[in-house]
């Protein structure tokens, strides 16, 4: 750490006394976030590419040049 | 707690989108232009698969000229760009602060701004420029309709390897460092790490579908500028975050 010591030198601040956030409090958050993420990231990435939920092409053509730049196969 | 983290998360992330935008408008949409005119101009006398409007594996229709106008260019450069990189900045802004929550004060004891632009920068090495090794990214006119599911998958379990091994590592890392002998613990996790990659892209099925005469230095370009456009959204994910992490860690503690 000594990098981080000369460099980055912002101060450790305790979590409301303890060292971590518990667990209990990250859990419901994490399924949430997680559950939004993926939604996002189908429809991104995969939605009328790889797979299909709606009919057409209009949602591979509209996230198309996203698609390509983010690395996933387009077409 | 989380769950002010959580929402700062996404707006890093929805911020970071925004300035990748930018960068994406600047340097790489130059290359999607050239790579659909290249694209163009050669399906007209091959045969009709080498199209962008069409990306159905099964879909068994050929490819005609018309279809690129469902959704224009202008719209696909604008609205659709910024629509797409916001939704996957929203996501793994959202994913990447409760990786933050989960490792903050667990993995060593920085403070909030240096672990967010450490895990911004880990994160960035391992989901976009590792997997791109064995899958860069491709501009319109590479690859064929046939594989796409394929190479979706393959892509997706590349992403899923590369992190799993960073688990993988660390834990093994964790496990065997010594007081005083970090250094060889991390040396070894590295080993680790990049050894699990290694095996994976060894087995991961090889996609070769560029096209023989596809421009070189224009597929050079596009990858360069891709990659930048991931640099742009992860260095303001872990410069924004960082700052409002710390924010909101200061005012819990008071």
């Amino acid at each position: 750490m000594a990098v981080s010591t000369a460099v980055f030198d912002d101060a450790f601040i305790p979590v409301q006394g303890g060292n971590a956030i518990p667990l209990e409090d990250i859990a419901p958050w994490a399924v949430l976030g997680t559950l939004l993420a993926v939604i996002f990231i189908y429809f991104v990435s995969t939605e009328q590419g790889a797979f299909s939920l709606f009919q057409g092409m209009y949602v591979h053509e509209f996230v198309h040049d996203g698609r390509h730049l983010l690395g996933f196969p387009c077409h | 707690m989380t769950k002010d983290l959580l929402w700062r998360g996404m707006l890093a992330g929805i911020l970071g989108a925004l300035l990748a935008t930018l960068f994406a408008r600047g340097f790489a949409e130059p290359q999607i232009d050239l790579a659909i005119g290249y694209e163009e101009s050669h399906s007209a006398h091959d045969a009709p698969s080498g199209h962008a409007g069409m990306a159905m594996p099964h879909a068994g229709t050929p490819a005609e000229p018309q279809e690129e106008e469902l959704v224009s260019r202008d719209t696909q450069k604008g609205a659709g760009l910024v629509t797409a990189l916001v939704l996957y900045g929203a996501a793994v802004g959202g994913i990447f602060s409760l990786v933050f929550a989960y490792g903050y004060g667990r993995m060593g004891h920085l403070g909030p701004r240096s672990f967010a632009l450490m895990l911004a920068a880990l994160t960035f090495a391992l989901v976009v420029l590792v997997p791109a090794i064995k899958y860069p990214q491709t501009p319109p006119a590479v690859g064929k309709h046939e594989t796409v599911a394929l190479r979706t998958a393959a892509y997706f379990g590349m992403i899923a390897l590369s992190l799993g091994a960073a688990v993988v590592a660390a834990r093994i890392r964790s496990a065997l460092a010594r007081p005083g002998r970090g250094f060889d613990a991390t040396l070894l996790g590295l080993v680790i790490y990049l050894g699990l990659v290694g095996l994976g892209q060894f087995l991961l099925p090889a996609v070769n579908e560029v096209p023989t005469d596809f421009p070189a230095v224009l597929l050079w370009n596009f990858r360069v500028a891709s990659i930048g456009t991931q640099l742009v959204l992860w260095a303001t994910i872990g410069l924004a975050f960082g700052l409002w992490a710390e924010r909101v860690l200061q005012k819990a503690k008071s």
